[in-house]
């Protein structure tokens, strides 16, 4: 088998298929959060509490109510989407007039509230979450071998960022969407119910959060800190991208992953701080992100 | 400040009541635990120092306990490690913290608002990682039996009476230096770039020279308090390095008020009352701590502070407005 820098290419390709992993986690997320940033120019800290929620209500839906993985994937994003949704129309829209910093500290109360509730309901300890009997098991592709699950990971998040982009961009939803982000009195005073909007924007954020809670549920164990440290990471990587455009969020997040987990595999130490060193250099630079406009602080 | 006013009158009542409660502490320790007082002090000292730069530099960082935390164990190393005096240590972790200031400041300034505040905390959890990987930090255990020793070789702080009136020393020295920072002209060009930055910029004030100064002064009083917290419990752990604690911080400037220089005090004593009262409970601490904070977002932004100017119809004179 052939080497790279020493290093069998079979351990290579793992980590950069768990890097991939990853990144497809880091590219949910940052979608949502670029999405409900460009709309509301509210940072969602409660992001990754939403992913944990999503996981481990999955997990009830399984255990008390014999829900399967399938219709987890279905339901869960629409239940805890609508309690994102009713978050924002009755606290966070109130806050619309003041400064951001506000929404970010409302949201951060939310975690710390979302994180202690769990907590209290289930204990610190990891809950398992069985893989769906259809994706069990491992392909050997020649180079390497793969677990199904993951390549399914893999295949759903693409999915899901490609769903999202088709209704931002091809829809006259988005359309809406896109024209509200640009200029929200001008969309409003043609007659298009801008709040509502909001209210919809901030509940498929949500949605697309609890989505990749799902998918994680299998991999991770459900448990109520999840989410926490995987959000600064991706406040990380969203400072990285820039939140100027959807396209350039999900790329850069794809990219940390697969960055991530080559770091495993040749400095493994620095594995849980190279992304923010990454920020550091893209801040000192480029400080606007990669794919930022001009102008945007 | 008018002292013939009410408000006046009544602040003045106010702090020298405290301040004579507080020198009394040590001496009615079987009705107050004085150990909890030194906490609950240090604490108020980080809070102030957090505030001079999210009330009166506008600068909102969500990662003040990577100064907190580095100091703590900075302290912990040379007096435990290295074998100096307290003094020493104390010295040290206030210099790591503002030389930290320094680097994740001018890092963290490039961008502004709500990115700033993404940053810190982002360079805040690398720190976290850092110490957590680190060989002389104990890992998750921390950094146990750190020794007070004796201060300048002489008066030995493991008397926890030296130790508390050590703390008190330092804790009133540094917020009179933060009252003393607000009320200068350094403190008022601060304050104009907060309130228009562009307009600061061209009446020929170098704005990031400012908001530099004012983020490493802030680093490095938060080190202090972190140093100190170190010697009272003869411990530097990952909590003090912790994403919460930099939440924390945030909840007792906007609880107590953040227009105000010691409002953020009165934020860290109820944060810390609830957190000790409530100890015994586990999560319940957290969840409560998050529906706090989110009831002060919606309805209480001015803080206990902001009530009491409120209260006695005084406008406070350096009081941010919220940008809308």
């Amino acid at each position: 088998m052939s080497e790279i820098f020493g290093m069998p290419l079979s351990v290579i390709a793992g980590q950069t298929m768990l890097g991939l992993v990853n990144g497809c986690f880091y590219a949910v997320l940052s979608l949502g959060l670029a999405l409900i940033f460009g709309l509301l120019r509210i940072v969602n800290f409660a992001h990754g509490a939403f992913f944990m929620a999503g996981a481990f209500v999955a997990w009830m839906l399984f255990h008390f109510f014999g829900v399967n993985y399938w219709w987890s994937m279905l339901l869960v994003p629409l239940m805890v989407g609508l309690v994102g949704a009713l978050f924002e129309r009755t606290m966070l829209s109130r806050l619309r007039r003041l400064d951001p910093i506000y929404g970010l500290l409302l949201t951060f109360g939310l975690v710390l509230v979302l994180e202690g509730g769990f907590r209290l309901l289930f204990g610190s300890s990891g809950k398992p979450y069985p893989v769906p009997d259809l994706l069990k098991g491992t392909v050997q592709l020649g180079f390497m071998v793969l677990p199904i699950y993951r390549g399914w990971v893999i295949v759903a998040a693409l999915i899901a960022c490609a769903l999202s982009w088709w209704v931002i961009e091809r829809t006259p939803l988005g359309a809406q969407l896109r024209a509200a982000t640009e200029k929200d009195a001008l969309t409003q005073s043609f007659g298009i119910n801008v709040p509502r909007l909001l209210t919809l924007t901030y509940g498929a954020g949500i949605g697309l959060a609890a989505f990749a809670g799902v998918l994680a549920a299998p991999i991770l164990h459900v448990n109520p800190s999840m989410g926490s440290d995987l959000v600064i990471v991706v406040f990380a990587i969203v400072v990285i991208g820039g939140m100027g455009s959807i396209f350039g969020s999900i790329v850069t997040a794809l990219g940390i992953g697969i960055i991530e987990g080559w770091t495993k595999v040749f400095y493994s130490e620095a594995s849980s701080t190279i992304i923010f060193v990454l920020m550091a250099m893209v801040l000192l630079l480029r400080p606007r992100g990669l794919f930022g406009r001009e102008g945007s602080s | 400040m008018k002292s013939t006013t009410m408000a006046g009158f009544a602040l003045r009542g106010t702090l020298v009541v405290a301040f004579v409660a507080l020198v009394l502490v040590p001496w009615f320790s079987q009705w107050v635990y004085p150990i909890f007082v030194m906490k609950l002090l240090c604490m108020a000292l980080f809070a102030c120092a957090y505030n001079l730069l999210l009330g009166f530099g506008g600068i909102m960082s969500f990662g003040h306990a990577a100064f907190f935390g580095s100091a703590a164990y900075l302290t912990g190393l040379t007096v435990k490690h290295a074998g100096l005096t307290p003094e020493l240590g104390i010295l040290a972790g206030t210099l790591g913290a503002a030389v930290l200031g320094l680097v994740i400041g001018a890092l963290a300034i490039r961008r502004q608002g709500i990115y700033l505040a993404m940053i810190t905390l982002a360079l805040a959890q690398m720190v976290y990682f850092i110490f957590l990987q680190l060989p002389f930090t104990g890992a998750e255990d921390g950094m146990q039996q750190i020794p007070r020793g004796k201060l300048f070789g002489l008066i030995d702080l493991r008397d926890d009476r030296a130790m508390y009136y050590l703390v008190l020393v330092i804790t009133l020295a540094g917020m009179t230096l933060i009252h003393r920072v607000v009320h200068s002209p350094f403190g008022h060009v601060v304050m104009a770039i907060r309130e228009h930055e562009p307009r600061a910029r061209s009446l020929g004030y170098p704005v990031e020279r400012y908001k530099l100064m004012l983020f490493v002064l802030s680093a490095a009083l938060s080190g202090l308090a972190g140093s100190l917290k170190a010697l009272v419990f003869q411990l530097a752990a990952l909590s003090d390095v912790h994403w919460h604690l930099s939440g924390d911080v945030v909840l007792m400037a906007l609880l107590g008020g953040m227009q105000t220089v010691l409002g953020p005090a009165i934020g860290a004593a109820i944060v810390m009352g609830l957190q000790h009262y409530l100890d015994a409970f586990g999560a319940w601490v957290t969840v409560i701590t998050g529906v706090i904070f989110m009831v002060c977002v919606m309805s209480f932004r001015g803080g206990v502070a902001g009530a009491w100017a409120e209260r006695f119809k005084r406008p406070a004179p350096d009081a941010p407005t919220p940008k809308s």
